[in-house]
Parts: C-alpha cells; sequence; structure tokens
C-alpha cells in the first residue's frame, strides 16, 4: 500500500452515493459495505431512490442515492448526514447538500459539471463558482473521462464503458478509507461471475480510482475506522425484506412446514415475493396472484390446506386484503401479513417511509376483527419478529400482522447469523387423523385456539367459512348469544397473547424524567439520539414497542415509573391515539414528522430537550 | 360432524350426505345439482377425505354447507383464488368450486379468468340464474339485455357476457354446459370435468324460481328442449332434434342448422363434434349459438391437454430440492458473503 500523508482515526463515518438511476451507485454502496463489513465494522445502510425507474438523466428527480453509515461502535442508523458524498453530477449535489455535514469531502464526476447538466439540474449558477462549496473539501474528478479510457483499453465499448465509473467511485473511496483493494476485486469477480470481460475492465477502473486518490493532493489526508471489539461470530448484511422472507422460511422449517407465500407485487415489499420464490429448494412455494386480493386469498387457501401461509405487501394492497383477513380472523387460521409501510395515502410516497399504516392494521376492517400486530425495529430483527408472526399466527390460530416499513425494508445491517436449533420451538395445534369428537370451533382453554384439522386427513372433514359459526360445532349460527360468544372468544384469544411475550423493556434507567416511546422501524434514530443525551447527563430512557396488539402487559407500569412520556413517530400521532385508548390516565407528548423521511437524530435531540426543560 | 371412525374406503354417495337441512327455495335448481354431485363424487376415485368444495357469496355458494366434504365458504368472487392457493398447497386434492354468475362473472371476473389461463385443476360449478339471487332480484353481467330487473326497471342496457366465451378467451382447456333440469346430463358433464387434468368450467343453466323464474324455458322447457338443445359428444355428428333429423353443418366457412333429407343433406354432411381440437375456432361457434337460429350447445364443448400449473410448480420444487446445496436454513444463512467477526 502507497505511504499515506495523514490517517485520521474515526469512531464512525457516513457516506453518500449520488448520481443518475443508471449510474451504479446502489452496487458501489453494497460494496463498500460488504467490504466495511468484512474488515469489521459495524454497519447501516439505506438506499434512498426515485419511484421511477429511469426518471430523465441529470435532474433532480432522477438522482438514486445509497448512504452507508459505519462504525468502530454499534451504528443504529444510517446516521443523518454524510461525511462523504460522491455526486455523479449536478442534481445529485443539488439534492444532498443539505445532507451532507460542514467540512465534508465532496466528490464529484467534473465531466457532468457543465452548462447542459447546469440546466437540467435546475441551477442558476454555477455552483463550483458561487461559494457555495466554500469550507467542503471538493474533489473534482474526471470520472467519466478516465473510467472510459481505462475500460475501453480494456476491450469494452464506450457505452458499456461508462458503466464502469462507479468503481472509479469505489477505487477512490477504498484509497480514501485505506481498505484493501483486493476485497473490492473479489466483489467484483463475485457480481460478474460469468463475464470475465467484465470483470477485468471494473477491476482496472477500481486500480485507476485508487491509483488517481493516491495521486491528487486533495485526499492526502484519509481516515480509518476500526473494526468493532466485543462483536465475536459469524456475520452477514441483510435488508428487512431478506430478513423478513428468511424468519418466515425459518418459521415454517421450525414449525415442520413449508412456506406458502402468495403476493403481488408492490413497492417496497416485493423483495419479498422475490426472495421467497427463490427458495423452492427448501420447499417454499411463492404464487405470484393476479391482484392484491388473490394474493391473501390464495393464502388463505393454503393455510386450510396446511402450509404456513404469508401475503406480503404495503399500504394500499392491505387496504385490499382488509375483507380477506376478515375471513382469516373469522374461519381462525393462521396467516402472516407482511405490510411494509410506505408514503400514504393512496400512491402516496411509494418509495419513501411512513409509520402511518398502523390503525389500518389495528382497525381497517368490518366488524370485531382483531388480529394480532407486531412491529419491527432494525433491518436484521425484521427476522425475529417475521418468526415470531409466523409463531403466534399458529400456535394461537389467528391472522397476524407483521408492520415493517421502507426504511427497514430497504435498510441493512450486519446481522449476527442464529442457529437455528436456538430458536424457539413451533408448536401448531395440529388434529391426529381420525381423532374422537372432532368440533371446529372447539378450544384450548390455554390460549383459547381452535384446532387445524386439514383437508386430506381422514375423518375430519368439517366446512368453515365466513358466516358466524357456532361456539364448539362451527355449524352455520345466526343465535344472537352465539354471536356474542364467538366475538368474545375471538377478542380474548388475541388479548391471551399478552401471556407468551416478552414484557415492555426499558433501555436507560428504569424511571426517571422523560420516557421517549417508539414503536417499529424509528428505533436507530429513537435509541441514537436517547443515548447521547443520557451520556449528557440527562434523564431519559426510551421504550421501543414491537408488540402493538396486544400490548405487554407490564406497559402501564413502565408508563408510571416516569415524570413525562414523549410518543414519537412518523405519523399524526396513531400510537400516542392507540395509548390514550388502552391506557388513558398517562398524558402522551407527541413528536410527530410526516415527510416521508425517516427520523433524525439532530432533530429529536432538539424536541427531547425541549420536554426535558419543562420539567 | 365427523365424529365417527372413518376408514379410508371407496366412498358411497351416502358419505356426501349431510343431516343439516339446504336451504334454497323449494324448486330451486341448486336441489338437482347437489344430489347429481353427490351422485357422480363417489365415480371420481377420489378418497372422500380429499375431496374440497369452495365457494364465494351468493345462493350457490352456500352449497359446502350442504355436502359432506372438507368445505369452505369463503368471499364473495374470491372462491377460485382460495381454491388456487388450496390446490397449489397440495395437489393431491381433488377441488370443486360452486360459483354463480354474479360471483364469478362480477366481482370474482379477474379471479376467474387467471384460474382459467393458469389451467390449475379444479372444477368450477357454474350456476348460471342470469339474476342476483341472494340480494333479490338484480340483473348480473349473464341478464340478458333489455331485461327488466329491480335495478333495471327500464331494461338493462349492458351486454352480456356468455362465460363459454370468456372461459375460451382466457385460454381454457375444458369448458361444458348442461342444465339443472337434466340429471344423466349433469352426471356425465360433471365426471368428464372431473377426469379433466386442469380447470374445467361446466356452465349449469338454472332457473331461480323466485327473481328468474322459467328464464331457460325456452332451452329447458319439456316440450322444446330436445329441438332447442343439441347434446354434443366427441367424435359424433352434430345431431339434435325431436326427430332426429336437425343438425350443423359448415357452408361457406358458416355453421349452418340444417334439417337432414333437405336439398340432399345427410349426416355424413354433419359436423363431427371434436372436443378435443386445440383450435378453438368451432368451439366459439357452439358456445355462441343462440335460439332461435340455433340449438343451444350442451355437453363438452371443448377438453384440451394442457400444463397444469400445479404439476409444473411441484417439477420445479423438486428439481430445486434435488439440485440445491442449500438443504435446510442454517445452510441458507451461512451461503454467499459471510463475515467472521473475532471481537
Amino acid at each position: 500500500m502507497a505511504k499515506k500523508n495523514s490517517v485520521i482515526e474515526l469512531d464512525e463515518v457516513v457516506v453518500k452515493f449520488a448520481g443518475d438511476s443508471g449510474d451504479g451507485m446502489q452496487l458501489t454502496g453494497d460494496q463498500f459495505s460488504d467490504t466495511s463489513a468484512f474488515i469489521g465494522n459495524d454497519l447501516s445502510t439505506f438506499p434512498d431512490y426515485p419511484s421511477e425507474i429511469r426518471a430523465p438523466q441529470g435532474t433532480v428527480a432522477g438522482v438514486s442515492g445509497f448512504q452507508v453509515h459505519i462504525g468502530h461502535k454499534e451504528v443504529s442508523t444510517p446516521g443523518d448526514q454524510a461525511d462523504v458524498l460522491v455526486a455523479m453530477n449536478p442534481a445529485a449535489l443539488k439534492a444532498n447538500m443539505k445532507w451532507v455535514k460542514d467540512g465534508a469531502t465532496i466528490i464529484i464526476d467534473i465531466d457532468n459539471f457543465d452548462n447542459k447538466h447546469y440546466k437540467k439540474a435546475g441551477y442558476v449558477e454555477d455552483p463550483l463558482h458561487d461559494n457555495s462549496l466554500e469550507g467542503y473539501n471538493v474533489v473534482k474528478a474526471p470520472i467519466t473521462m478516465l473510467s472510459r479510457n481505462v475500460a475501453t483499453s480494456a476491450g469494452l465499448d464506450n457505452k458499456t464503458a461508462d458503466k464502469t465509473k462507479n468503481q472509479f467511485v469505489a477505487g477512490l473511496l477504498y484509497w480514501l478509507f485505506n481498505r484493501d483493494i483486493k476485497i473490492g476485486e473479489d466483489f467484483l469477480k463475485q457480481k460478474f461471475m460469468s463475464k470475465p470481460a467484465l470483470v477485468k475492465a471494473n477491476i482496472a477502473v477500481l486500480h485507476e480510482g485508487y491509483n488517481y486518490a493516491e495521486t491528487i493532493e486533495a485526499l492526502s489526508t484519509t481516515f480509518h475506522v476500526d473494526p468493532v471489539k466485543g462483536k465475536k461470530g459469524l456475520f452477514r448484511t441483510i435488508t428487512g425484506n431478506q430478513a423478513t422472507a428468511w424468519g418466515l422460511l425459518a418459521a415454517a422449517e421450525k414449525a415442520g412446514l413449508e412456506l406458502y407465500l402468495g403476493s403481488y407485487p408492490i413497492t417496497p415489499a416485493t423483495e419479498i415475493l422475490q426472495e421467497i420464490v427463490k427458495h423452492k429448494h427448501l420447499g417454499a412455494v411463492a404464487f405470484q396472484a393476479e391482484d392484491e386480493i388473490a394474493g391473501i386469498s390464495s393464502a388463505i387457501g393454503a393455510s386450510f390446506a396446511g402450509k404456513l401461509a404469508a401475503t406480503s405487501t404495503s399500504g394500499p394492497g392491505l387496504a385490499l386484503k382488509g375483507e380477506a383477513i376478515g375471513l382469516a380472523v373469522m374461519t381462525e387460521l393462521p396467516l402472516v401479513i407482511v405490510n411494509v409501510q410506505r408514503g400514504g395515502p393512496s400512491t402516496g410516497l411509494p418509495t419513501k417511509t411512513e409509520q402511518a399504516d398502523l390503525l389500518q392494521a389495528l382497525y381497517g376492517r368490518n366488524g370485531e376483527s382483531p388480529c394480532i400486530v407486531i412491529a419491527a425495529s432494525t433491518p436484521a430483527n425484521c427476522f425475529n419478529y417475521a418468526f415470531e408472526a409466523a409463531k403466534l399466527s399458529l400456535e394461537h390460530m389467528t391472522p397476524v400482522i407483521l408492520l415493517t416499513d421502507s426504511f427497514l425494508a430497504n435498510g441493512s445491517e450486519l446481522w449476527k447469523i442464529p442457529k437455528m436449533k436456538e430458536m424457539p420451538a413451533i408448536v401448531p395445534p395440529r388434529v391426529e387423523d381420525n381423532a374422537k369428537d372432532f368440533y371446529p370451533y372447539h378450544r384450548d382453554p390455554k390460549r383459547l385456539n381452535r384446532y387445524w384439522a386439514v383437508p386430506g386427513q381422514p375423518g375430519l372433514r368439517h366446512r368453515i367459512g365466513g358466516l358466524e359459526k357456532g361456539d364448539v360445532t362451527g355449524e352455520v349460527s345466526h343465535d344472537p348469544m352465539n354471536h356474542q360468544i364467538m366475538v368474545e372468544h375471538r377478542e380474548c384469544k388475541v388479548q391471551k397473547v399478552a401471556e407468551f411475550i416478552p414484557e415492555q423493556e426499558v433501555t436507560g434507567p428504569e424511571s426517571g424524567d422523560l420516557l421517549v416511546v417508539g414503536w417499529g422501524g424509528s428505533y436507530g434514530a429513537l435509541i441514537s439520539a436517547v443515548t447521547d443525551l443520557r451520556d449528557e447527563g440527562k434523564s431519559i430512557s426510551l421504550t421501543q414497542f414491537n408488540y402493538i396488539n396486544p400490548l405487554p402487559g407490564n406497559t402501564e407500569e413502565v408508563f408510571s415509573r416516569f415524570k413525562k412520556i414523549l410518543v414519537c413517530e412518523l405519523n399524526m400521532g396513531q400510537f400516542a391515539s392507540y395509548l390514550r385508548s388502552k391506557h388513558p390516565r398517562f398524558e402522551y407528548l407527541q413528536y410527530n414528522k410526516i415527510q416521508g423521511l425517516p427520523l433524525f437524530i439532530s432533530e429529536l435531540k432538539i424536541k427531547f430537550n425541549e420536554v426535558l426543560e419543562s420539567i | 360432524m365427523a365424529t365417527k371412525f372413518e376408514p379410508l374406503s371407496i366412498a358411497t354417495k351416502e358419505d356426501f350426505k349431510l343431516g343439516a337441512p339446504v336451504k334454497w327455495c323449494a324448486g330451486c335448481g341448486g336441489h338437482s345439482v347437489l344430489s347429481s354431485v353427490i351422485n357422480v363424487l363417489p365415480e371420481t376415485g377420489a378418497p372422500k377425505e380429499n375431496i374440497v368444495f369452495v365457494s364465494g357469496i351468493g345462493c350457490s355458494s352456500r352449497f359446502p354447507y350442504y355436502i359432506n366434504t372438507y368445505g369452505f365458504h369463503s368471499m364473495h368472487g374470491r372462491a377460485m383464488a382460495i381454491a388456487s392457493g388450496i390446490k397449489a398447497a397440495n395437489p393431491s386434492l381433488s377441488v370443486w368450486i360452486v360459483t354463480g354468475d354474479g360471483d364469478s362473472m362480477a366481482i370474482g371476473g379477474n379471479h376467474f379468468i387467471h384460474i382459467i389461463r393458469r389451467n390449475i385443476n379444479v372444477n368450477i360449478l357454474l350456476f348460471n340464474n342470469k339474476i342476483y339471487g341472494l340480494t333479490k332480484g338484480q340483473y348480473s353481467p349473464t341478464t340478458p339485455k333489455g331485461s327488466i330487473t329491480k335495478t333495471s326497471p327500464e331494461g338493462t342496457i349492458e351486454n352480456a357476457f356468455k362465460p363459454g366465451e370468456l372461459t375460451m378467451g382466457a385460454q381454457g382447456t375444458f369448458y361444458a354446459r348442461t342444465v339443472d333440469s337434466d340429471p344423466k346430463m349433469m352426471r356425465e358433464v360433471f365426471a368428464a370435468a372431473a377426469a379433466h387434468k386442469g380447470t374445467s368450467v361446466v356452465e349449469i343453466l338454472q332457473n331461480c324460481v323466485i327473481f328468474a323464474n322459467q328464464v331457460h324455458k325456452e332451452i329447458t322447457g319439456k316440450d322444446v328442449r330436445k329441438d332447442n338443445q343439441i347434446y354434443l359428444k366427441h367424435g359424433e355428428p352434430m345431431i339434435f332434434g325431436k326427430e332426429r333429423n336437425r343438425g350443423l353443418m359448415m357452408k361457406c366457412s358458416k355453421m349452418e342448422a340444417v334439417t337432414i333429407g333437405e336439398n340432399g343433406i345427410t349426416e355424413d354432411d354433419l359436423i363431427v363434434h371434436n372436443a378435443y381440437d386445440v383450435d378453438d375456432t368451432n368451439h366459439y361457434r357452439l358456445v355462441r349459438m343462440e335460439l332461435p337460429e340455433f340449438p343451444v350447445a350442451m355437453g363438452v364443448i371443448r377438453a384440451v391437454d394442457s400444463t397444469v400449473f400445479e404439476s409444473e410448480l411441484y417439477n420445479q420444487v423438486q428439481k430445486a430440492k434435488k439440485e440445491s446445496k442449500i438443504k435446510n436454513m442454517d445452510d441458507l444463512m451461512h451461503s454467499g458473503n459471510v463475515f467472521e467477526s473475532k471481537g
């Protein structure tokens, strides 16, 4: 490795890659993340892409980004603002200037900084000469030209050669962060396994970027982020959607069942369907249905026939599935509904994050139609909560809605690989063939679940459906008192789940001035902000809810130990209003944001300080 | 209730009878369809615990409550989607869908065409009474244009669907038509539907005694049915009529109803029904025939071989299981880029 002028040791650093949708920024981001994981950094990533596939080149609307936060200590969010920004064109610069720290290093592809591109990006003044970049360390690299020269000499045509420029960027970053370039080479060898010409050209461009960085003065200072200490074992990076899919697969294996997923493609949930369809070798079947309703209906059919059945969707799809969820409630069949929340209402912001489907998940059906609702809080723990959703659904014989969101689904983090033998057992209440005195709505008093007899089993023929059924017998019943009993059974069955889930935990002191309350995907920003303030000596703790319906049994007791409660969420206050209905004796302050963006640590700290000062 | 021990054995029709009262109106066509189905089930050879009836919403969709099999009375229009999941979960089950003209042609139209396009091996019994019965008398997608109903006091202004056309438009492999008043024909057609590998659509012209009484009387009336129906059999010339002297023949690439013996026409001039013809041109002609120019076509109009969704699916599953080195979740989670941290 070449000699470096000075190396700065950092605890953490945030890098943002931004360019046109076709510039390959997601790939470079993945490559840099994997390399960081390989050398033992903790990390969290978040892609930020437009909902159009290839929006007009060079425009702000077409900017695709990928942010990665790496650390020597534990990293909980992709970071509020970047220490290093790579902007492949003026639009990428314009779209991201507000997301970079003062004094950040900004690497631009100077070949795209001309009047034509300024116009497309909507710049009136040349940003390189209007003092707007004063105070930043701007690296003006001729990325397009140098990449094209190297890639064409390696035998690629001009068009293909231009696709290698993301490797020039990667090379620069490997230099800047003192990474072993061999890891980058291995990534490319694996990525383009069957295309040796591409491997050769991309590796050549990677080296070109590295060598360029080595020779220019602007990058004489480089960074080093040490591996995390105390993190032992086997790790991989995983996105929320992949973790969700794997959690369902793991639950099926643990329950001795095969997984069936009935889904319709919808952003940002599609990757769950795409992931499960790859695992037929584990006996999993994924059915791409003709619409959202057919997706869930087929899953209900598969559940009736004895599979671990699931459907995956996002907000608008959940709305379409409402009637079918009611059918699963009524027929008391196990079913996991994964809702990857996005900005709404209607089509809303398909690629942006939000937590505004909570009340839809809790109440968005006709009649008294209770569902278990749980929420994952990090990309990696989507695995655990998908597993848990399946376990609760199978053992309690009722549908479970698992809420994740776009931020978790597309974000990735380092995940310690679990061992299947250490995962909890799942025991569905199946019925033996020819069981005597089988009645379809006979219940287990412990969980109030009915029992699961499936077609093909001799001696258990029975009929279920959406009409109200007689208690125990399962015959159609319009009897008034029977309806009351059955409604209460279904509700009690869901409330009894509280006896089978962990107690609500508090991070930080068990009592004090301010209890910050979050749920689901806001965990990373909340824990970071709360920890920072506690380090400053403030009396502040966090409780993050993963179990929404039912709430953990000790919720009231946890709330009673703090002077003030602040509920933070990406909606207009849905969880706060739910808590008011369940535990009305407390006052719930709110922090709500509804911009399609995750919570930022900086804004949270301002809000927390404001509340703390009022105590 | 299945409270007694039931050995695996060849089922009899008694096995499928439930004690529960059948709550269709007296005189409803549903009763005779139910008894024909119960009669034919033992002939299909399926073990009784492997038979599943799935329905949507509507009068006909109460069917699963009246027959002793596994049954699922689901949502309006969604029986096809539920049944698709059942078959994809367990292809060895014998799945029957009971639906009506509102359930399958209106609210469930999308699922109807897609289950057919996929050719999932189920039998669809489409009760076509050309009216909404359970909601008491509104027009349906198969109600003849101009009909006066509760929601069309001046007569409907919508064109009616022909389920057979939709079936073939969706690349259907099996379509048959029968009537609720002809138990022998129903039995033959249901048996053929059960034997077919793929989605079998059986349109049953059914009488709604309350809201569309005698809607099919021109076709099914005792005095007219022999002249106004043609019961098609594969490999046989297309003959109909009380006197068996009427037939169908091609003239200048158009189908015509003719009389044998007139203008020198003999039986040899008539079209021989080929239900197995992959080319659906003639099947469309048969499906579209209407009174008074033509008799209405009955029997198995189309029955062709094609790939069956769930068989293909499980071929892929078996192949993947055989070829993949990843046999379980531990294997999967340790595949690809794994980093070891020694802390």
